[in-house]
């Protein structure tokens, strides 16, 4: 073969990898700085704290990170979690109103209990989540919709109506703490992700999920314990929320019942379909969740960086939504690029991306196919 | 091979049991939640009688200060019925409060003038959102978020301020009364009226509306059907739209100023009050007069809670929560049941 | 018949598809009133010309001309007006909303834009009524059992041509019913056929597809062969008798099954594996005994809906069994869900193989080790080494193509995804492998290879429950042939030289074994 053809085939291969699109995205928002800000890759030293736009976007982005990690699961088995945001709210509300009530604040022993009581409130509403949807059967949009309604009630019942700040040094350490010059919050992040890559992927358990959302009721023949591994997913999902949900109360001292983790389901959703996992559940890439959840971020940060108003945010966030969702959608393609690109990309090996909707299509293409086969 | 020999036998009978059919009767919902409101009314009236709550004018208020409520929960029972979700209410209406509220404040323009151009805009939306859906295949759920977004944002770019109206016909609008004898009605109460019995009309004696049934029902049959099932889709989003801006438009009247952060969540309140009126979140069935009773039973609980005096304002939330909790349980417990 | 202008010509029609010729210059003629069966294998071209005709698929070479006028139908709302209805196997109607409605929805009687119930529902009632079947039209559709529900999909598609006005507009002239008899027991299926001859004597031109050659003798006058995208021929139904009718769709295939036919089915005598006392479940199948011995395979025949399936569901625990018990090696089995089975040794392979078996996204590889890894559960993932062994064994020892352990399951053909799923549960090695309809929907060869399968799984001490379709197929591979009827196991039959296919029918037809 000719050497232009084998670049071209290796050029298609890394475009067809599933992580392709959303680091490409993410690379050409970071770049969108560099006239604006010359020196946004630089990274700065100072009290022995790195400083630095990318350092901030990790940062000022881990609790979206972690919300959408535990999200992608969720989604891949098909399913959706609205309530994070009200966890999010309920976790650090629980957290900082046991802290508030304690004499000594600083005391590492109440600032964990507090921690551990937060986190637990928060894997009760994902096992309630987990039940409403594998034991009853409920819709997860429904079902989560239950919660997402009902917990900022009790956010705000736990908080009083007020915002309880704190002040307790080892609290402040998860959200706003530095640890070998870097913030805290990046390590608790990488260790989510890690955890929850080996969970997955070391273990059957990533298989399993994306069986279940891939056909539930094949993997309910093929033996498959789905019940428990969906209630297992959306405890996950909720224990991740909660974490976030730490992490933001720590980070500002305080717990505001209305409005922590206020949209953050939907941010999470967003970076979770950027991240190339389809809504329609099945296949799963957590480092794609990571990417997209990276590109919200890094959006929110260019927005400001380049001078546009910050309350334009929500439109640029609108436009992202947009422009990735058209460009996942085999229909959009193969109208805007011809529809030989629109085939060629629709039948091409992986097409994870392209799956989610034309799946509902495959169903009635299926006979024709068989029949010509 | 099958045997030609096999003697003719009786499987089943052809016409469904009585039992069955009350079970399964699709009115039921509705008649539970209009049960639900008579019963919360009347505790509410053995409670706080001597408060005044048995006072015609409490139970008009319910209309008056859910009015714009009830609009939207209109336009968001099309969309369900056909199977889709609209996220995107709650940031239309508060759009269009700022909307509204920058052109007759800000422009100087006539509310007259501008009530057309904000029920266009709020359609167009709709219409945008449900072209993008039909034509492009993608969730109605993504796309009604990035909607959700999209009108957030630009109530910011108007203004981050909240702006006041005090344009004397809107306020005259705002305040004139419909005297109905034993109290009044506002003009957004008679309007959200209006539109409910045109929801009704249009969704029981049009094409139309029983094709957002249909579509709701089985979308793919619609389509094999013959049944313009795109553009059906396309109208429903646009009505959902049109249904947000005037419930916006009436929100401005009720509130007398433009905010950004106007009816933020309204989308949840929407829906719940859908729900609790009894339609299947699946689509396809259910009706627009539950979704009255829905909006009732949440406006009631509100004034419950403030005739108790003692409770926060959050037991709003989580009463919502719980009933809709039980609303979803039984219409789970329903539908199963049908189909056994 | 006298011979008078054909209601519909297709002549020369030519389809492709990327990389396949699906039809080739295949003609088509279908007069009026007569009752037209289109005849093939798999891969014949039986749904791509259905397709073509519908205007689903567009034409890449031919004409169409109907009623003596070239036609172009560009979509299937395009052949409805022009009088070509449909009516598929799954019915495509709203179960949502009333009967009425369903036949007149989209061409509802109205009167300046309101739509006019009480006509609509004494329209609906009439045109049931004139069709002599007995429906109450107000009734939500879904109260009704799927074989009505057909009935009133036929009834929509008839009522297609009349006008919005409600004035009678040129009418349904062809009538294509796909695969329609699938799901229906042996009275509705005559329920069916009543309503075909009555429509046929109007002078409505059914183009009829079926599987169940008996059906295809019982009902049609005339019939069109296919076979790899080409036309065969077209006969009147009485001149050409099933012998010869199968030769035409097969080809020279033929000599495959005859050499299975020969093999010599080893004495199935071992010890007892698995006992079934009373098991049952309303609404599914009657209390049944049933034995299953080590290394037997045991047939089940049956008519649709007989009641077969609905048996190994409950062996398998897809489905909770309302009474009895079921011992699997001496010790008794709970079976409330597959899981009990499968770790029982129970293997199930469903006969939706896209619905309940594969995971279409997945790969062949993920699809193979689906099974076994569900039994080991989550925390004991099975090794890579051995995994990727296992995989290229069964791939290899199955012959599944492509050879491809990375490839997406959704991508292969009929025939591998069965392998697949053979595959999925033969590395489980399972006691008892549960086969429904196995066969249905693939090519002749993998059909071959799938029965060889069969018997040396059997030799090798496997018990195999297999169901299928046809009579023959069951009796080649089984040395006991459990029979049902009307959802009862009704006779449990020895295979032997004497068991003959009408034995067997006699026996589904009487419900006794004599």
């Amino acid at each position: 073969m000719t050497t232009p053809s084998t670049t071209s085939s290796r050029w298609r291969a890394l475009t067809h990898h599933h992580l392709f699109w959303p680091v490409a995205v993410l690379v050409l928002l970071l770049l969108v700085n560099v006239p604006f800000t010359p020196d946004f890759f630089s990274v700065r030293m100072a009290d022995g704290h790195l400083y630095g736009s990318l350092v901030s976007i990790v940062l000022f982005g881990s609790p979206l990170i972690l919300v959408a990690v535990g999200m992608t699961l969720v989604i891949a088995t098909g399913g959706i979690d609205l309530s994070v945001g009200a966890v999010v709210a309920i976790t650090g509300a629980l957290a900082c109103s046991y802290i508030s009530d304690r004499s000594d604040q600083g005391a590492l022993s109440g600032v964990l209990l507090a921690m551990g009581l937060g986190l637990l409130a928060a894997v009760v509403c994902g096992l309630w989540n987990g039940f409403l949807v594998a034991r009853m059967g409920i819709q997860p949009i429904i079902a989560t919709l239950i919660i997402m309604v009902a917990g900022r009630g009790v956010a705000q019942l736990i908080t009083d109506g007020q915002i309880i700040t704190v002040n307790s040094e080892p609290y402040k350490l998860i959200g706003g703490g530095y640890w070998l010059t870097l913030p805290f919050s990046i390590f608790v992040v990488a260790a989510v992700v890690a955890v929850t890559v080996a969970l997955t992927r070391r273990t059957a358990l990533g298989l399993l999920v994306e069986a279940v959302g891939g056909n539930a009721e094949a993997s309910r023949l093929v033996g498959i314990r789905s019940r428990r591994i969906k209630i297992m997913v959306y405890a996950f999902c909720a224990l991740c929320a909660g974490i976030a949900g730490l992490m933001i109360s720590s980070n500002t001292s305080a717990a505001d019942g209305n409005n922590a983790g206020l949209w953050i389901e939907l941010d999470a959703i967003l970076a979770v379909v950027i991240g190339g996992t389809s809504l329609l559940g099945g296949r799963f890439s957590v480092g794609g969740t990571v990417v997209g959840a990276l590109v919200i971020q890094t959006l929110t940060t260019t927005i400001y960086t380049i001078g546009v108003p910050t309350q334009t945010n929500l439109v640029f966030k609108a436009a992202v939504v947009i422009v990735v969702c058209l460009l996942q959608s085999p229909k959009f393609r193969a109208k805007v690029f011809g529809a030989r690109f629109g085939a060629g990309s629709g039948a091409r090996g992986s097409g994870k991306q392209a799956a989610a909707p034309a799946d509902p299509a495959a169903a009635s293409e299926a006979a024709p196919k068989m029949e010509v086969s | 091979m099958s045997a030609t020999t096999q003697s003719p036998t009786a499987s089943g009978s052809r016409t469904p049991s009585t039992a069955g059919r009350l079970l399964g009767d699709r009115r039921l919902p509705v008649a539970v939640t209009a049960l639900l409101f008579l019963v919360m009314y009347g505790v509410g009236l053995s409670r706080y009688q001597n408060y005044g709550f048995g006072e015609p004018q409490v139970f008009l208020n319910l209309f008056i200060d859910n009015g714009y409520l009830l609009v939207a929960a209109v336009g968001v029972t099309f969309v369900i019925l056909s199977g889709g979700i609209d996220l995107s209410v709650g940031s239309m209406i508060g759009f269009t409060t700022m909307f509204t509220a920058w052109l007759v404040e800000r422009q100087g323009l006539p509310i007259v003038v501008v009530i057309p151009m904000a029920l266009a805009v709020g359609a167009f939306g709709g219409f945008l959102m449900g072209y993008v859906i039909h034509n492009f295949e993608i969730q109605p759920f993504i796309v009604t978020l990035a909607g959700l977004f999209l009108f957030r944002g630009l109530c910011l770019v108007i203004s981050k301020e909240s702006i006041s109206i005090g344009d004397a016909s809107v306020s005259s609008m705002a305040q004139a009364q419909v005297s109905l004898g034993m109290g009044f009605l506002s003009i957004g109460a008679i309007v959200s009226l209006v539109v409910l019995a045109v929801a009704f009309y249009v969704l029981h004696y049009t094409r139309f509306g029983r094709r957002v049934y249909a579509i709701g029902g089985n979308e793919q049959s619609a389509m094999l059907m013959g049944l313009p099932q795109g553009g059906t889709k396309i109208a429903v989003y646009t009505v959902s739209g049109f249904c947000s801006a005037l419930a916006g438009l009436l929100f401005t009247l009720y509130i007398q100023s433009g905010d950004p952060l106007h009816a933020t969540g309204m989308e949840l309140d929407a829906i719940a009050a859908v729900v609790i009126g009894g339609t299947l979140l699946t689509g396809g069935s259910g009706y627009v007069l539950g979704t009255l009773f829905g909006v009732l039973v949440l406006g009631l609980i509100k004034s419950i809670i403030q005739f108790e005096g003692t409770l926060s304002s959050w037991w709003t939330k989580i009463a919502t929560g719980v009933l809709l909790c039980a609303f979803i349980l039984v219409q789970r417990f329903m539908t199963t049941r049908k189909k056994t | 018949m006298a011979e008078p202008r054909p209601v519909l010509e297709m002549t020369g029609i030519v389809k492709e598809f990327p990389g396949v010729r699906a039809l080739s210059d295949v003609d088509f003629r279908l007069f009026p009133g007569e009752i037209h069966a289109l005849m093939g294998e798999n891969g014949a071209g039986k749904s791509t010309l259905i397709k073509v005709l519908t205007g689903v698929y567009s034409l890449d070479g031919g004409t169409i001309t109907l009623d003596g006028t070239a036609v172009r139908i560009g979509s299937p709302l395009e052949a409805q007006q022009a009088g070509i209805s449909t009516v598929y196997q799954e019915v495509n109607l709203c179960p949502n909303l009333s009967v009425a409605e369903n036949i007149f929805i989209g061409r509802e009687p109205t009167r300046g834009g309101r739509i006019q119930w009480k006509r609509l529902r004494r329209r609906a009632a009439e045109l049931v009524d004139r069709l002599g079947l007995d429906i109450d039209v107000s009734a939500p559709l879904s109260s009704y059992p799927l074989a009505v529900q057909q009935l009133v999909a036929i009834v929509r598609s008839l009522g297609t041509g009349e006008g919005a006005g409600g004035g009678e507009g040129p009418g349904t002239k062809v009538l294509i019913l796909d695969e329609p008899t699938s799901s229906l027991d042996r009275d509705e299926v005559l329920r069916l056929f009543a309503l075909m001859r009555r429509l046929r004597d109007e002078g409505v031109a059914i183009l009829f597809v079926s599987h169940f050659l008996d059906q295809i003798y019982e009902v049609c006058d005339r019939m069109t062969v296919l076979r790899n995208g080409t036309l065969v021929g077209e006969h009147l139904v009485r001149d050409l008798d099933q012998v010869g009718l199968v030769q035409l769709m097969l080809g020279k295939a033929m000599g495959q099954l005859d050499e299975l036919h020969e093999h010599q089915l080893h004495s199935g005598a071992g010890e007892t594996l698995l006992q079934a006392d009373g098991l049952g479940r309303t609404g599914g199948i009657a209390p049944f005994d049933l034995e299953i011995k080590k290394g037997e395979v045991i047939g089940l025949a049956g008519l649709l809906g007989s009641g077969r399936t609905e048996l190994a569901r409950l062996l398998f625990g897809a489905d909770q069994p309302d009474s009895g018990k079921v011992t699997i090696g001496g010790e008794q089995v709970s079976m409330s869900a597959p899981n009990d089975a499968i770790d029982a040794g129970v293997a199930f392979c469903s006969e939706n193989r896209k619905s309940e078996g594969l995971v279409p996204e997945l790969t062949v590889r993920e699809n193979i080790i689906l099974a076994l890894q569900a039994s080991r559960g989550w925390t004991r993932p099975i090794p890579a080494a051995q995994r990727d062994e296992l995989v290229a064994k069964y791939i290899k020892a199955l012959d599944i193509r492509p050879a491809d352990p990375e490839a997406r399951v959704g991508r292969l053909s009929g025939g591998n995804q069965q392998k697949v799923l053979l595959a999925r549960w033969l590395i489980t090695s399972p006691k008892l492998l549960i086969l429904d309809e196995p066969t249905r929907g693939i090519d002749i060869g993998a059909k071959a290879e799938i029965q060889k399968l069969v018997v040396s799984l059997s030799e090798d001490g496997m018990s195999v429950l297999y169901i299928a379709a046809e009579l023959e197929e069951v009796l080649r591979l089984s040395h006991t042939i459990g029979v049902l009827r009307d959802r009862r196991l009704v006779a449990r039959i020895a295979n032997g030289p004497e068991i003959t296919t009408s034995r067997i029918l006699e026996t589904i037809a009487s419900g006794e074994h004599q």
